[in-house]
């Protein structure tokens, strides 16, 4: 009986304490050969181009895929003291807005460009969350040349998406916030429903130049809009707007924007909207919004600030809106390849639906409605409705795609991608992330025509995948193949700031057109220089213009002397360069700003307002040759009323 | 009056004295695994508190609407020291005097804390796991929450344990050697019917 005792005592220890009694969770094992699938060889060049969201940066990353290097971190919406943007004086305008000079926002998405809903990848656009803006980068030089801000809109965040010839990006607010004269903007927070507004603005883009406008906005209730996907193919013409908070709370929106079973995607059909343009039927309401281009021959962009915006109120103008019900705050709002299907993440939703756009087009025709939002028809969810994905995981966010009928939903509690099919709605497999993925990006994958092959899964959550470095770590990303039935983890790799949205294209759209260089005599600079004959110094009241050659490996001029205290020194700088990857640099001692880095062919300002008296050396930050520790000058500073004559040299 | 021989009273005096760890060692943990928790969060449960990733298993679970877990929650945490107390108490008068219903007593007592324990924690699982927030943001139909009462449970994205810590091991330990003196007892009381 003793042993019996003990037997079952020690029984009872084994199943508590036994870690094989613990079920296996996800595996994060590595099968098969990952390493050569990733491994791009010396002098070889990745497959795909990854513009990547740098979030809280400001920035964007470019990456190579399938290899995960960062190639290049794109200044947008930061200013970058790496090489001047929004400290020269001729980006400076860059960052202009109604509010004056803002040095920081916060890009979240990415749109790259598209023609017949492929990827063109002619210019990559990004959203400023915080200021609301929409930037235009250009693929050729990653250059970011214009800045759009956006007016009666509050964190720009269900943005910069695009219709699939880039007709237009849009900016869907997050905040929905008064709108209108300072009187009507200044009223109780508690008066939401009746004084905020949610506007959503769609801004062309001019098929050639790339250049933006704001062609209209449409006034929508004040819900919160999260993200957005324009329709394709079968489905061009519309848009569609994943909406939270239709509860229209104002206070602790985590639990009072939640109480709804259903929130709504609004279907926007922009093509109707054209029309009412073109009638005339818009409102031209006054407003003040920056809009910012940069200019590739001047070499300096310019700012000018516009007055006014057109506005459609979709309550008069029939058939622009629609709203869908979707469960539960929907935050990605996707449409499939063929532009049929328009899935709807509601985040706190235990299924995701996938909505016909067919059947909400004869709901429409049969006016199957449930209600409305001042007159906007709310269609019937069972109407619209493809079907349900059952059980797909916790938390989904956003959807891509592989052009094989296959979609990929991000899940976010749950931390894993799961793939499923878009016609059966069956779940056919799914993977961990490492951690609680956020966006994710499959080449091509939100256009028509997806490349596949690759998936990267951008996430929020990071703790143990990399060596410790205190307590602000890299946001990781993982890269998965999904050639193969079962998606299969390559790689994992840390990001620059905090990746939202990312897009991937193959690199062959756009490596044989990168700008290597600037033609000189294309330079039309006020101030640039064709040759080292030209340069000189000249005193105009209390400036002090330097017009500086840089060339391996001098400035001309290098001395410079009878500059005071409290003059307004101005270096304008022409790199005389013409050769691929031979930028100078430029850094003055005691400069309370940032350097130059001045690309071959191109000509950039430095503003310094020396405030003492000495000598101030002046060097090239870029190492550009073997004599580029040779490559600098001096300028001597007086003080004021010294009245030394203003002299420079080189070379005597 | 029965007694007990030495050898049983020697071993229900240190069943007793193993009690007294109770009050400084954890006698229950809670852990759970999540993909984004790997390393997992661990709540232990002592005789009158909580310790552990408390804070970080509350900011988790207030999504599905579960109660805020706190020491107010837990009204035993007040008087389980005086239960506690007056059992090893009787476990060390039994072990002085020898008395034989005091044993039988001592032993009652560690089996009824033992099942009332089980039922306690049972109780409050169930009321933890269903009981929640009708605001919760995160509502999946059908879905209830409630921790195991030991050993593993997949709660959603989470894997759950429950089961003894060092205290709850030690609290085994003793009522181990309490049986083991009564199972002897009994046997040489046998023995001494057989004799005669």
């Amino acid at each position: 009986m003793k042993k019996q005792f003990i037997l079952v005592v020690g029984a009872v220890a084994a199943l508590a304490l036994n870690p094989g009694c613990k079920p296996k969770t996800a595996e994060s094992a590595i099968a098969g050969d990952a390493a050569s699938k990733v491994y791009v060889a010396p002098g070889e060049h990745d497959e795909f181009y990854n513009i990547v969201s740098g979030g809280f940066n400001g920035q964007m990353s470019v990456v190579g895929l399938p290899s995960g290097r960062v190639l290049k971190i794109l200044p947008v919406f930061s200013v970058n003291p790496e090489n001047g943007y929004g400290f020269s004086e001729e980006s400076k305008p860059m960052l202009n807005t109604s509010n004056g000079f803002v040095p920081w926002d916060d890009l979240h998405h990415i749109a790259i460009s598209q023609t017949k809903a492929e990827h063109d990848a002619r210019w990559a656009f990004g959203n400023g969350n915080n200021t609301p803006r929409i930037a235009r980068v250009d693929l050729t030089s990653f250059k970011t040349v214009e800045i759009i801000e956006i007016p009666n809109s509050a964190g720009n965040h269900s943005s910069p998406f695009i219709t699939e010839n880039t007709e237009y990006v849009v900016a869907g607010t997050r905040f929905s916030v008064p709108t209108g004269s300072d009187a009507k903007r200044d009223v109780p927070i508690a008066s939401y429903k009746e004084n905020f507004k949610g506007f959503i603005s769609f801004i062309g883009v001019n098929q050639e130049t790339g250049d933006m406008n704001l062609s209209f906005q449409i006034e929508a209730p004040p819900f919160n809009f999260d993200l957005a996907r324009a329709g394709k193919n079968k489905s061009h013409g519309w848009f569609f707007f994943s909406t939270y908070n239709t509860e229209m709370a104002h206070t602790l929106l985590e639990v009072n924007a939640s109480q709804k079973d259903k929130d709504f995607i609004m279907a926007v059909n922009w093509k109707k909207a054209e029309e009412y343009v073109k009638a005339g039927e818009g409102e031209k309401r006054p407003a003040r919004y920056a809009h910012n281009k940069w200019n590739e021959s001047t070499h300096m962009a310019e700012s000018k600030i516009l007055e006014e915006v057109l506005v459609l109120d979709p309550k008069i103008l029939k058939d622009i809106v629609y709203f869908i019900p979707c469960p539960k705050s929907p935050h990605g709002t996707d449409t499939d390849p063929t532009g049929e299907y328009i899935i709807g993440s509601g985040k706190l939703a235990a299924i995701i639906p996938v909505f016909s756009f067919t059947k909400m087009l004869a709901a429409i025709q049969k006016q199957d409605f449930e209600g409305n939002i001042d007159g906007m028809p709310i269609l019937k969810y069972e109407s619209v409705l493809h079907g349900e994905v059952q059980k797909p995981g916790l938390g989904p966010l956003h959807t891509e795609f592989d052009g094989k009928g296959n979609a990929y939903t991000s899940m976010f509690v749950s931390s894993e991608i799961v793939k499923w099919n878009i016609e059966t709605l069956q779940v056919l497999d799914r993977v961990p992330t490492f951690y609680s993925v956020g966006h994710l990006s499959i080449p091509g994958g939100p256009t028509g025509k997806p490349h596949g092959k690759y998936m990267v899964a951008y996430n929020k959550i990071t703790k143990d995948r990399y060596l410790p470095t205190g307590p602000e770590l890299a946001h990781s990303a993982q890269l998965y193949d999904i050639t193969g039935d079962k998606m299969q983890l390559l790689l994992d790799f840390p990001t620059i700031g905090e990746p939202h949205y990312a897009e991937s294209f193959p690199a062959s759209l756009i490596k044989d057109r990168q700008v290597k260089f600037y033609p000189l005599e294309e330079n039309n600079h006020p101030a640039a220089l064709k040759g080292i004959a030209d340069a000189r110094v000249e005193k105009k009241g209390n400036e002090i213009h330097i017009y500086l050659t840089s060339i391996r490996s001098n400035f001309r001029p290098d001395n410079i002397e009878g500059v005071e205290v409290g003059n307004e020194v101005f270096f304008h700088m022409t790199n005389l360069e013409q050769d691929w990857d031979v930028p100078h640099g430029l850094a003055i001692k005691n400069a309370n700003t940032a350097e130059l880095l001045v690309m071959p062919g191109e000509t950039a300002t430095l503003k310094w307002i020396p405030n003492r008296p000495g000598i101030f050396p002046f060097y090239c930050t870029d190492f550009c040759s073997a004599l580029h520790q040779e490559m600098q000058g001096y300028v001597r500073v007086s003080p004021k009323g010294s009245n030394l004559p203003l002299t420079f040299t080189t070379g005597e | 009056m029965k007694t007990i021989s030495k050898g049983n009273r020697i071993l229900v005096f240190l069943a007793a004295a193993l009690m007294i760890s109770a009050y400084f060692t954890p006698l229950w943990q809670i852990s759970l695994w999540a993909p984004q928790y790997p390393e997992g969060l661990n709540m232990k449960i002592w005789i009158d508190q909580l310790s552990g990733d408390v804070n970080i298993i509350n900011g988790v679970n207030h999504y599905i609407g579960m109660k805020h877990i706190g020491e107010e929650m837990f009204p035993e945490f007040s008087y389980l020291i005086y239960v506690f107390g007056f059992i090893i108490a009787v476990g060390f008068i039994a072990a002085l005097t020898g008395k034989k219903f005091l044993l039988h007593g001592y032993f009652l007592l560690i089996t009824f804390l033992g099942i009332g324990v089980i039922i306690d924690m049972h109780l409050w699982g169930y009321d933890y796991g269903h009981n929640l927030n009708s605001t919760a943001a995160i509502k999946v139909p059908g879905m209830a929450y409630q921790p195991p009462l030991i050993g593993y449970k997949e709660l959603l994205n989470f894997l759950a344990y429950s089961g003894p810590d060092v205290g709850g091991w030690i609290l085994m330990g003793s009522a181990l050697l309490t049986i083991l003196a009564i199972f002897f007892d009994w046997r040489s009381n046998r023995k001494k019917t057989a004799l005669t």
